[in-house]
């Protein structure tokens, strides 16, 4: 992957100039890294929506102290979310930047935890066990001379009515938190808080071996733990020169698929039990055991199955394989039918999705929202058809896409996705060709230095996977995308101007796993 | 502390009652011998509370999801009387630490065991919970939850089976049917039984103490 490098003085005016002139909307990724010597900086993966074209850019200060460099949360929405992790991260100071906050660490966090001479001793972070200071209700600007300047009580005033929902409550699908102010029963302004599960996944990776860090991918977004190996084992592949098997990639493709129902399943019984319809929830578990059970046949593991490894998978299909995946893709369109007739078409679902939560195409993309998300906002943002992998490019099936960007769209496109996986699943399953499962790779992987990217559709959005090598065994640095941020970052401008009520449906539909926005 | 023999898919009944530890718990309680009376109520109190234990729904990570299968269609824990999970820590009698703590989470994770009603119970789900799982050595893991909270049951696994939690919760049924209510855990304890002071937090910065002086 080339990576072009552009001085931070003049780098606010080519970043312009690449989202103006060369339409680079989407911001893929903001990787901040550590140089050592050469400075800290960010990696900023651009793409642009229409053409599918790619640069990556990349800026640095060599002040270590305090690394400043222009911030481009106007140009990007994401941005100003992936500014404040690269800052949480790296200690990096973007100039410019409305918020500059801690995204998940504590505010009294020493240190910076992922530069190379971060001192990890439990003096200096010992495990506190009192609540955070309130100091979470300032901004953080940049005085003229230099310093990072507080400007308490900015965010929520005193006379605002404000509540505070999580990290412990149901309707955040794990430990988000937010606190809203609120007007009568309108939200006004929300604030989110992450890092309540912030496991510093990235920071334990550059310790491990590339073998090692597979097992904590399946543990990111438990519910594409396939869709993440996979990406992982790719772009591991892609810098080894390794060619997998066609019979791994059917493999793969197929798993990928199932992944993706299950996590669909899920999406479905978990939006409705949040709205109050348990029945469907227990509809939605009982079906997706069936996935769990095919899963555990050949994998030997329910949620977290370990199967992708580099070179191909762990174990090779079993015999009852292609019948049991036949007999389910039977299975499931009749049982879609039934969520439509108990739930989908029912009265109260309809007024709670219709039109709530409206997320406009060009918001969508700025904000950076994949999967299912920018889908039901009409922007074509499946990876596997943006840049196929495996065997996306051979297989027929239709990218679904809603226009309405309401909640109810989001809904739809995951009703309808689970139909196409069906699709792509019934095209191969009967054409698995013979051969290997695996191919051999050498004892201790090491990866040739450099840059490397890989991404997949992941089953709330485009995964991706960053790796910086030195030629070792363990990377130089890894990033991860998580499919959830941008998801996350977009709830405030869904929320404001809706009740509270919706705030469930909102969550609900955009479908976000916590662990996978934490890392 | 016998108990109806439950169909358990791929755990042998004889395994499954194997429990020497809790077998010693039991006679060391009755070493001293049982009033009748006070013992069938006893006996009569436990049964009860062992077969309505709710839980908190606290799940952090992909124990989470595991847990919420076997409260689904297929495991259904309301079989064994853990009827429904409470999204309130008052209505709950147990917490399922189902996933990571970090160390954001810890101080939340002890305010809801501290907001809990006694008696209240512990289960810890998975490695993440026990030990740190995979992710021990992380700057931000906590390296099991028992160092902050008393654990009752562990429940190995990553995430561990289904059957296993309804294992792990079965085993804390009995270990609530072995309780002694009367004049055992209902007990007001004197100071010098304690066992050890209660957790004094030393390290909290001035300026919050100033805040929560404010706030008061
Ligand atoms: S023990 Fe394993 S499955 Fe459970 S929360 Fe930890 S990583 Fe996830």
């Amino acid at each position: 992957m080339n990576i072009t490098f552009i001085q931070p003085e003049k780098f606010r005016e080519q970043m312009e100039y690449l989202r103006r002139e060369r339409g680079m909307d989407f911001l893929r990724e903001l990787v901040g890294m550590d140089w050592g010597e050469e400075g800290i900086g960010a990696v900023y993966m651009l793409e642009n929506s229409e053409t599918k074209e790619n640069v990556q850019v990349a800026t640095r200060s060599t002040n270590r102290e305090a690394p400043a460099i222009p911030t481009v949360s106007d140009i990007w929405k994401i941005a100003e979310m992936y500014e404040r992790e690269a800052f949480d991260f790296f200690g990096i100071i973007f100039t410019g930047h409305p918020d500059l906050r801690r995204l998940f660490l504590r505010n009294d966090w020493v240190g910076y935890p992922l530069r190379k001479d971060y001192d990890e001793s439990e003096e200096l972070n010992p495990v506190r066990m009192f609540s955070e200071n309130v100091e979470n209700d300032c901004t953080h600007t940049l005085a003229p001379d230099g310093t990072l300047q507080r400007n308490p009580d900015t965010l929520f005033d005193n006379n605002e009515y404000i509540i505070n929902i999580g990290p412990q409550h149901p309707a955040t699908h794990g430990v988000l938190r937010f606190r809203l102010s609120l007007e009568g029963e309108v939200i006004k302004k929300t604030d989110v808080h992450c890092g309540y599960i912030h496991r510093g996944v990235e920071k334990i990776s550059e310790r491990l071996t590339y073998p090692q860090i597979l097992a904590l991918t399946d543990r990111l977004d438990y519910l594409s733990a396939h869709q993440n190996r996979h990406a992982l084992c790719m772009c591991i592949e892609n810098a080894m020169d390794v060619e997998v098997t066609e019979r791994t990639q059917y493999i793969r493709t197929i798993m990928d698929e199932l992944q993706r129902i299950d996590s669909h399943l899920l999406f479905i019984s978990c939006a409705a039990m949040d709205l109050g319809a348990l029945t469907t929830f227990i509809y939605g578990f009982r079906d997706r055991e069936k996935i769990l059970d095919i899963f555990e046949e050949v994998t030997g593991g329910r949620l977290i199955q370990n199967y992708n490894v580099i070179g191909g998978v762990q174990a090779d299909i079993t015999a009852t394989f292609a019948e049991k995946v036949k007999a389910f893709c039977k299975y499931i369109p009749k049982k879609i039918k039934e969520y439509n007739d108990v739930f989908t078409n029912n009265i109260i679902t309809r007024k709670r999705m219709v039109g709530v939560g409206v997320l406009g195409r060009d918001e969508a993309i700025s904000f950076g929202c994949t999967g299912g998300t920018g889908r039901a906002s009409g922007w074509a943002c499946d990876v596997r058809k943006r840049h196929p992998y495996a065997l996306y490019d051979k297989v027929d099936f239709k990218e679904v896409i809603y226009q309405n960007g309401d909640s109810f769209s989001r809904y739809l496109v995951r009703i309808d996705e689970i139909m196409e996986s069906v699709r792509i699943i019934e095209q191969l399953i009967d054409n698995i060709p013979e051969g290997d499962y695996k191919v051999k790779t050498k004892p201790v992987i090491r990866i040739p230095e450099g840059s490397y990217h890989a991404t997949v559709e992941g089953s709330r959005g485009e995964f991706g996977v960053f790796i910086e090598s030195r030629g070792e065994k363990s990377p130089y640095r890894i990033k991860f995308r998580p499919m959830g941020l941008p998801l996350v970052a977009c709830m405030g401008t869904l929320l404001n101007g809706n009740k509270i009520a919706d705030l469930m449906t909102i969550g609900a539909t955009l479908d976000y796993v916590i662990p996978d926005i934490d890392r | 502390m016998e108990m109806k023999k439950p169909v358990i898919k791929s755990i042998p009944y004889e395994e499954f009652k194997d429990n020497e530890t809790l077998e010693a718990l039991v006679n060391e309680l009755n070493k001293e011998r049982t009033n009748v009376v006070v013992g069938a109520l006893d006996d009569l109190i436990n049964w009860g509370r062992s077969n309505s234990l709710w839980s908190l729904t606290f799940a952090t990570s992909c124990c989470g999801i595991e847990f919420m299968s076997v409260g689904a269609a297929r495991y259904d824990f309301a079989r064994f009387g853990f009827e429904v999970t409470r999204n309130s820590p008052r209505q709950a009698d147990l917490i399922m630490v189902a996933g990571t703590i970090t160390h954001k989470m810890a101080p939340v994770l002890k305010r809801l065991y501290d907001q809990m009603a006694d008696p209240k119970y512990v289960i810890a789900v998975g490695g993440c919970a026990i030990s740190g799982g995979p992710f021990k050595g992380s700057y931000h893991v906590l390296n099991g939850v028992d160092k902050i909270i008393p654990v009752d049951v562990y429940i190995p696994g990553c995430p561990p089976r289904p059957e296993a939690i309804l294992y792990g919760m079965m085993q804390l049924q009995r270990k609530v049917k072995v309780e002694k209510f009367f004049g055992g855990v209902n007990r007001k304890q004197s100071r010098e039984e304690l066992p050890e002071g209660p957790m004094i937090i030393t390290n909290v910065p001035q300026e919050t103490m100033n805040n929560k002086e404010k706030e008061q």
